[in-house]
């Protein structure tokens, strides 16, 4: 039995004549937070997209639970149990709460409604804006939001692209905590600049830099080495 | 202190705005014409309505621009002429009922004949083309030139007179106002059809999932929906709004012709941009716009009638360039 449940292996992507990544190769356990972090411009984001499908790779492999779906469409890859939550966070801003949550379930038998009043334990806010239009809801809400949807249904692997962006540091919290909760159910891979929020949550890590893995190892040897911080990611302590 | 007037009520004074706009062509007729005109205007809003919608709908969530909307248009009046002639004694009829059963089997026909057309298109021609509107300006204009052939082969090139059923001729006169019976139809045809469509937008899973997808087609995807299999349902439907659109129309001018559609494909793209892209509201509102401005105007100052609908148009443009209404509303 393999330990590892989505492997990709030098994948590259361009978008338009741009190549972006250049041969990207990372692997995410069958359990726990795999980071991806780098500084702007790295690939961190057309990774995630490429794996969802929502991009083409035009070289390399990505196998997930054994299976390759670098060929298959988006609808697919996300009904295989992969959730996805993007960077501007993708709500149906003219949907309520409520529909944005009932487009993202895919079924609506009995386990299902109890996974959304499981969802809707974790994020009780939620439920205060249920009737009201998604794009009312303050920046941490929406994001809130955005990741309810992605694990509403039944999601072996959860990709999350810079939670953290422009949220204060209260939510930031809530959202630790939060991921930490999704953790026990769910394999992650994170995109993240915040590097307190990916060394809160993440267990491995992965450096990219100009479309390529430079450096990867355990989160906690990252936290505590300094100068690699320094070197790939710009943090001065 | 009117500055804050004017931010609070700001709807309900764009409202009132409007509806003395529209009662300023009083000032140039007496209020017979002006209640003849206006529903005149309502009811060619209402089919507008029934071409633009489906445009709307498929500029909205397939970001593209078809310019073969108006030869579907066309092809639907073209259906209804043939059902009419077919069924000439349910249409000759001096029977209410009848009439009605003889119109719904032309919308029916009409629906599924074009819908196929539309089905045909999207696989064919516009799957092709998606994320280029130059290419898909290119190849739905071809699209059109053709589907606007096949009407001169199968139905002939010349004008035809539209049968019209017997009890849709005539009108009721009620206190000296003369109201035409077919334009009433319409109108409740517009009405009803509005109705579905936001019934099926706001009340089923599928129209909520549209909806989505009109705001995020790759979030969508990224949910798990097939969004092709959508964009071939919603052309189908959106095509087959035009045909219903087509033979309202037909029955109001009284014939069939193979370019009818330009005029209205004009009129549509209008109304999408007032309106708001993929919007049905929106559409809704737009095309009243249209009609109502081109009748009065049309009897005022008739070489104005197309004119100042693009006048409206740019005003709205310049004060609200997304249009009238968001997206998915």
């Amino acid at each position: 039995m393999t330990d590892t449940l989505l492997k990709v292996d030098g994948i590259h992507t361009f978008i338009g004549q741009h190549h972006i990544l250049q041969g990207v190769s990372f692997e995410a356990k069958t359990e726990g937070v795999t980071v991806l972090l780098g500084r702007n411009g790295a690939g961190k984001s057309t990774t995630l997209k490429t794996i969802m499908g929502l991009l083409p790779a035009k070289q390399g492999k990505i196998v997930y639970k054994g299976k390759p779906i670098q060929a298959k469409k988006p609808h697919q890859i996300a009904r295989m149990g992969i959730g996805f939550v993007p960077e501007n966070m993708g709500i149906f801003s003219e949907l309520t709460v409520e529909e944005n949550m009932q487009v993202a379930m895919l079924k609506d038998d009995i386990a299902a409604q109890k996974r959304l009043e499981d969802v809707l334990q974790m994020f009780t806010t939620l439920k205060d804006f249920w009737g009201a239009k998604a794009g009312i809801l303050s920046g941490g809400q929406k994001q809130m939001l955005a990741i309810a949807r992605a694990i509403v249904n039944e999601t072996s692997l959860l990709l999350i692209d810079e939670p953290t962006k422009g949220l204060a540091p209260i939510i930031i919290d809530a959202l630790i905590e939060a991921i930490n909760q999704i953790k026990q159910h769910s394999v992650v891979l994170l995109v993240e600049q915040n590097f307190y929020m990916a060394s809160q949550v993440g267990d491995d890590f992965y450096i990219l830099d100009d479309g390529m893995v430079v450096h990867n190892g355990r989160m906690q040897d990252l936290v505590e080495d300094d100068e690699l911080q320094s070197r790939y990611l710009g943090i001065t302590k | 202190m009117s500055e804050s007037i004017i931010k609070n009520h700001s709807r309900e004074l764009t409202i009132a705005a409007a509806i003395a706009l529209y009662l300023l062509p009083l000032l140039g007729m007496d209020m017979t014409t002006y209640l003849t005109l206006t529903i005149a205007g309502v009811a060619m809003g209402m089919m507008i309505f029934l071409v633009a919608s489906g445009m709307s709908l498929i500029f909205g969530l397939m970001d593209v621009i078809n310019f073969a909307h108006g030869v579907c248009f066309a092809w639907g009046a073209y259906v209804a002429f043939s059902v009419f002639n077919y069924f000439d004694k349910l249409v000759a009829a001096d029977s209410l009922l009848a009439n009605f059963m003889v119109f719904l089997i032309a919308v029916a026909a009409a629906v599924i004949v074009v819908g196929i057309v539309g089905i045909i298109m999207e696989r064919v021609l516009i799957r092709k083309v998606y994320g280029s509107h130059l290419f898909q300006i290119l190849i739905t204009f071809g699209g059109m030139v053709v589907l606007r052939e096949l009407i001169r082969i199968i139905w002939g090139p010349n004008d035809e007179v539209m049968p019209i059923p017997l009890k849709f001729q005539g009108n009721w006169n009620i206190f000296d106002i003369i109201i035409l019976k077919y334009p009433i139809y319409a109108i409740l045809l517009g009405l009803m059809v509005f109705i579905i469509i936001q019934m099926v937008l706001k009340r089923t899973k599928l129209g909520k999932i549209v909806r989505a997808g009109v705001e995020n087609p790759d979030m969508v995807q990224a949910m798990g929906h097939n969004i092709f299999l959508m964009f071939t349902g919603v052309f189908a439907v959106g095509t087959a709004l035009a045909a219903i659109g087509g033979l309202a129309m037909a029955i109001f001018s009284v014939q069939v012709y193979p370019d009818m559609g330009d005029a209205y494909l004009i009129f549509a793209f209008i109304v999408v941009i007032i309106g708001g892209l993929g919007s049905i509201t929106g559409s809704l509102v737009g095309a009243l716009i249209v009609g109502l401005s081109y009748n009065y105007v049309a009897y005022l100052l008739p070489p104005l009638a197309v004119g100042v609908n693009i006048l409206i148009m740019v005003i709205i443009l310049l004060i609200k360039p997304t249009g009238l209404f968001a997206a998915g509303k």
